[in-house]
């Protein structure tokens, strides 16, 4: 068992020393340098979670302490790992799509003065996303939280002097603080009456938490803890309203996109809510709340989707309709459906932006899709494997998004939790949406005419281009000069495509059996008898063939080929009919356009209102109240106090004389009145 | 336990040692006097090494203890000794002590002597303060350490140090003054001794216990500073040299919560029982409400010191919900804030020496010209904003457990300060450090020397070594602070 726990700590250490090598010596070890360790560390990672998978696969658990990092309030405070199915899992995903990332970027970046500090940024992300699942307790888990928030806001903020950049990376940190927020406070709840951070003995008492009421409040305590520890996941995960920052997190660099803000650090919400499913079974009312808030998520970030122009910001608005789709398989007690498309989604979502971020260099970093079309001629293996990754989203039959997606519908359909009526016509319309939103964006970049090349004047500078940008002219355009052909990338980017691909396609056909169906998760993720769950699904499931050709009759199918068929006939046969629909239904484009105002609501509420509040508190409570009466005005009290006394300090004898007959006066009165 | 006298050590080497660094007089043995003053910091801190290694963590009984009668009239004794609670802070404060004269190697000029001597007196006085256990000794050492500091702000200070020393003066004089009376008080009624830890067993009634409450709060609540007398900090710091804000911030500030431990909850237990609501509820508004006040400053050493303000409010309020959770976390949370707020205050210090001025306006785009200060910059504004792995983070998480334990709203408003803290510290950072070169100044600013990168790099060491490993911080809290928990549960009526 030891010898595992070498390896075990292999795992996040590697990436941490690759790290910690092109973040300190980056300028000693040069760019090539930085980009072999950290390719290495990662490596090292990837290989050792394959040898732990097969030794999970044998039937090998861990839960143990690595160190013992406090101990206060009768509380151990510990570092350690739960090595399980689900961690398995979660550590290959994270460290495949990371390898492909890490190789993704030496073409991508390979113009960029912040080389190795970019390399650096990546691989620490893998070791505080690793950190975080492997835990096997709140406080860790809470580590690896806040690490991967950090290094979000490093790489939001990469490009430093972009104001936008750095508005956003600031925008995504304290928006992740808010749902901390309710984290924390769940991690102190569950401190506070369960006594132990470590996750098997808090599960241990999730039966007696399920019936305590809280002291002072009185709520039913374990829905406390649930919802709080749900503020955090919606956080991170980005679902409605704490989904502000996940759009503008696209300021960053492409290749983060497709790491950090698609396939993995966004799914850590969904992680934390598969892990703690023996907490959240044992309250209908948290799996409520948890399923409208992913239902509405997932409907109403897709109709976002449809009114972008920015390549990124179509895939960024799918992100979240899916982080939805996860959210409402959690929300109906499907923990392993929504691990599942957890799962597939990383694969085909990190293509997707990967192969964005192909066409964005094969553009010169022009990112609006207006100027674009007919790219496949030019970036042909960008074009095929966009297409491949486009089809897995959209759920197409035995493509991996098929088998995840589809899952997710019927255990809403068969779910009878509150709250799943609703949930079933959001991701039902939600299939729709995302099938139109995505094959719009593949119409307009791959088919129809070459717009680019041509001197164009419609206001696509307020997108930037993922470049370096040295010119300080505002009004400065990316993008291809007259006359000039967009190009395919280099191997480097082209080969991680390639690579994801391959998953993106065949994953769900393959694993779909052990995970949803079989004994993968059996003892990690608990589904109570009073909720369906996937039981129904299981019932009329005859193999992965079996459920493809099923999907081809049902509803979901049909709703996704209307979507693919509405936007080839909008965008490649009729493109004067949107335009004329935006232009009929105004109000709803604004709508969409201002992305629902949340931006706007908090940017008023919120930002100026907190600053509104600190000046006012700081003008009126501490200049004006404290300073200005009390301290001032006790000094000004007494320099009065002593002006006054002054007057009678005169030097003139007749006055002191004056004084002295008064007061005798005075104390006469008193002495004769006294009896 | 050891035959030499430790903490008299501790308390006198950088006392004397100041003395002789006064010695050498004019500016013109300025070198020496620096290089003798670092001499005597690194002494002065080499002696407190001694009370860890050889600090027994099994007992809550005082240690390293010293009585000698003083003034025998009185019965007042040279009486000293540490325990769990204190033994961190002689420490913290001979170790800042080194950073602090390193800090002002280059930058003070002028009565360089006399400089580096206020702080080397101070130092040892508020060694004093941490480890005496008479009363009148105590009050010796606070009032005496209050000299030092204003004399540094009023000597070395901005335009505007005058108002900022007296104000600072005469704000903690006022309540050390109450404190006085409660003293004397305490004198009488146990039958004249001026021993602290016998008072601890004092038995009192409730009126003359709330009042004595009232005297220390008064006093202690000052120097933290609580709201709503708080407002002398953000001018001292901004007047103060910036090695004065260092200890202002990292020692200065500790000296009224220690306080709170060592005379309020043990002397008048049931007085601090009675008033932890108000205690509570005026640390939860320094929380939010300065918190929001810190937002908007724009003078950097403002806002840092209303940040402090606010770190501190989590410390008071640790201390009333009598859990160990709560009062662990805050003294852990004195110690974290002794590392990053001085770091906070270094890293201002460094860009005023250069561009002369504190304004948040007046930067923007540092990084571009200044990448490593960037980066320690950046590690300490997270600190400051309660990241996990750092420092800051653990003593937060400790007091937010604590106060969800006690009572949930509690710990909802002091949670606030995750989204504040965080508010307002990344809000200067990226105003101060990240965009486009903002003027001539900032392109021509030249990156951390040798010297600057030494006193940030040690101060992260630590920042990073107690957020990772805090075990051996807390390991030697828990005897003291589980005693003294007993003790306030125990009615004195």
């Amino acid at each position: 068992m030891s010898d595992m726990k070498a390896i075990y700590l292999l795992v996040p250490l590697a990436p941490l020393a690759g790290a910690i090598l092109a973040g300190l010596f980056g300028k000693q070890i040069g760019r090539a340098g930085a980009h072999v360790v950290t390719i290495l560390g990662v490596a090292i990672a990837f290989v050792a979670s394959l040898f732990i998978y097969q030794d999970v696969a044998a039937g090998n658990t861990f839960n143990g302490t690595v160190y013992t990092w406090m101990q206060a309030g009768g509380i151990d405070f510990e570092v350690g790992f739960l090595i399980d199915s689900l961690t398995v899992m979660m550590m290959l995903v994270v460290t495949f799509v990371s390898l492909m990332v890490h190789i993704y970027t030496i073409g991508y970046m390979s113009e960029d003065p912040g080389y190795q500090r970019f390399f650096s940024y990546i691989s620490l992300f893998t070791f505080s996303m690793l950190m975080l699942v492997m835990s096997n307790n709140f406080l860790q888990l809470f580590f690896g939280w806040e690490a991967v928030g950090l290094v979000s806001y490093l790489l939001i903020g990469f490009w430093y002097e972009r104001p936008t950049a750095i508005y956003a990376n600031m925008k995504a940190f304290l928006v992740n603080r808010v749902g901390d927020f309710g984290f924390l406070l769940g991690i102190g709840l569950v401190a506070a009456y369960a006594g132990s951070l470590d996750y098997a003995e808090v599960f241990a008492k999730a039966k007696e938490l399920s019936v305590t009421e809280m002291a002072v409040t009185g709520w039913p305590l374990l829905t406390a803890i649930c919802i709080c520890l749900f503020i955090g996941a919606m956080g991170k995960s980005a679902q409605v309203p704490l989904h502000v920052w996940l759009p503008d997190s696209m300021e960053g660099p492409t290749p983060i996109s497709a790491l950090i803000h698609a396939a993995t650090m966004v799914t850590a919400g969904i992680f934390m809510v598969a892990r703690m499913s023996p907490l959240f079974e044992l309250s209908d009312t948290a799996l409520s709340f948890v399923l409208v808030i992913g239902a509405t998520t997932a409907l109403f970030m897709g109709f976002l989707g449809i009114v972008q122009n920015d390549i990124k910001r179509v895939v960024a608005y799918s992100t979240l309709s899916q982080l939805g789709y996860m959210t409402v398989a959690l929300g109906v007690s499907a923990y392993s459906a929504a691990v599942f498309h957890l799962m597939t989604h990383a694969f085909f979502k990190a293509l997707l932006f990967l192969g964005a971020g192909s066409v964005i260099i094969g553009m010169h970093h022009d990112q609006d899709m207006r100027n674009m079309g007919g790219l496949r001629k030019y970036m042909p293996i960008t074009w095929i494997t966009s297409l491949l990754g486009s089809l897995a989203l959209i759920g197409f039959p035995f493509f991996s998004g098929f088998y995840s997606k589809d899952s997710i519908i019927e255990a809403v359909h068969s779910s009878t939790i509150a709250g799943s009526g609703y949930a079933m016509f959001c991701v039902l319309l939600g299939v729709f949406i995302t099938a139109f939103y995505s094959f719009r964006m593949y119409f307009l970049v791959f088919h129809g005419d070459e717009r680019f090349g041509k001197a164009h004047d419609h206001a696509h500078h307020d997108h930037h281009g993922d470049h370096d940008d040295e010119e300080p002219s505002a009004d400065h355009h990316h993008g291809l000069a007259p006359g000039q052909k967009p190009h395919e990338s280099p191997w480097v980017v082209t080969l991680p495509l390639v690579l994801l691909a391959v998953p993106s396609v065949l994953i769900g056909f393959f694993t779909i059996d052990p995970m949803l169906f079989g004994e993968w998760f059996k003892g990690v993720i608990l589904v109570g008898d009073n909720h369906v769950g996937l039981r129904e699904l299981a019932a009329n499931y005859h193999g992965p063939v079996g459920m493809a050709i099923h999907g081809l009759q049902t509803a979901p199918f049909w709703l996704a080929m209307g979507g693919v068929a509405l936007a080839w006939f909008f965008y490649m046969k009729r493109p004067d009919i949107p335009a004329a629909i935006q232009r009929t239904f105004k109000p709803i484009h604004t709508l969409l356009e201002n992305k629902y105002y949340f931006d706007r609501f908090n940017e008023i509420f919120f930002a100026a209102g907190a600053r509104l509040l600190g000046r006012g508190l700081w003008k009126a409570g501490d200049q004006a109240l404290i300073d200005g009466v009390a301290v001032n005005g006790s000094a000004r009290l007494v320099g009065w106090v002593a002006q006054m006394s002054r007057l009678f300090q005169t030097g003139h004898l007749y006055q002191y004389a004056f004084m002295m007959i008064i007061g005798v006066f005075v104390l006469l009165t008193y002495w004769f009145n006294r009896g | 336990m050891t035959d030499i006298p430790l903490l008299s050590l501790a308390i006198w080497v950088p006392i004397i040692g100041g003395l002789l660094v006064l010695a050498t007089g004019s500016d013109r043995n300025a070198p020496l006097a620096r290089m003798l003053a670092l001499a005597v910091a690194v002494a002065g801190f080499v002696v407190t090494i001694p009370l860890y290694t050889g600090f027994d963590v099994g007992t809550s009984a005082m240690q390293f203890v010293e009585l000698q009668s003083w003034v025998p009239r009185f019965n007042i004794n040279y009486h000293l000794g540490v325990d769990g609670i204190s033994v961190l802070f002689v420490l913290l404060n001979s170790f800042i002590t080194i950073i602090v004269v390193a800090a002002g190697w280059q930058v003070i000029e002028t009565k360089v002597a006399q400089y580096m001597a206020a702080f080397l007196i101070m130092s040892g006085l508020m060694n004093g303060i941490f480890s005496a256990l008479d009363a009148v000794l105590f009050y010796v050492f606070f009032e005496a350490s209050l000299i030092p500091l204003y004399l540094i702000i009023g000597i070395w200070g901005g335009a505007n140090r005058v108002y900022a020393a007296i104000k600072f003066f005469l704000y903690t004089l006022f309540g050390s003054l109450l404190m006085l009376i409660a003293l004397l008080y305490l004198f009488m009624q146990s039958g004249g001794s001026f021993s602290i830890l016998d008072w601890h067993q004092l038995p009192l009634p409730i009126e003359p216990q709330i009042l004595i409450f009232l005297a220390f709060l008064i006093a202690f609540g000052v120097k933290v500073p609580m709201w709503p007398v708080h407002t002398w900090l953000p001018d001292a710091h901004v007047e103060a040299p910036t090695g004065g804000s260092v200890v202002l911030a990292a020692i200065a500030l500790k000296l009224g919560a220690y306080g709170f431990l060592r005379f309020s909850l043990p002397i008048v237990p049931d007085a601090a029982n009675e008033l932890a609501p108000l205690v509570i509820t005026l640390s939860l508004i320094a929380v939010v409400y300065i918190g929001f006040v810190a937002l908007v400053q724009a003078d950097m050493k403002k806002l840092v010191a209303y940040s402090s303000i606010s770190h501190m409010g989590f410390v008071t309020l640790g201390f009333f919900m009598f859990n160990s959770l709560g009062v662990e976390g805050a003294l852990v949370q004195m110690i974290s804030h002794g590392f990053v707020s001085g770091a906070m205050f270094l890293c201002i210090g460094v860009l005023y020496d250069r561009l002369h001025s504190r304004q948040i306006a007046d930067y923007g785009g540092v990084v571009h010209t200044m990448p490593k200060f960037a980066a320690f910059f950046m590690l300490f504004t997270m600190a400051n904003s309660g990241l996990p792995a750092t420092s800051g983070f653990v003593g937060e998480f400790m007091v937010v457990l604590g106060a969800v334990q006690y009572n949930f709203w509690i710990g909802f408003v002091a949670a606030t300060t995750l989204i504040l803290g965080a508010a307002y510290s990344l809000w200067m950072y990226k105003r101060v450090v990240f965009g486009k070169v903002a003027n001539p100044h900032v392109a021509e600013l030249e990156d951390i020397n040798g010297r600057e990168f030494a006193f940030l790099a040690v101060l992260a060491a630590c920042v990073l070594a107690m957020g990772l490993y805090p075990f051996p911080f807390t390991e030697v809290m828990h005897a003291s602070v589980n005693e003294l928990l007993r003790h306030v549960a125990v009615s004195k009526l």
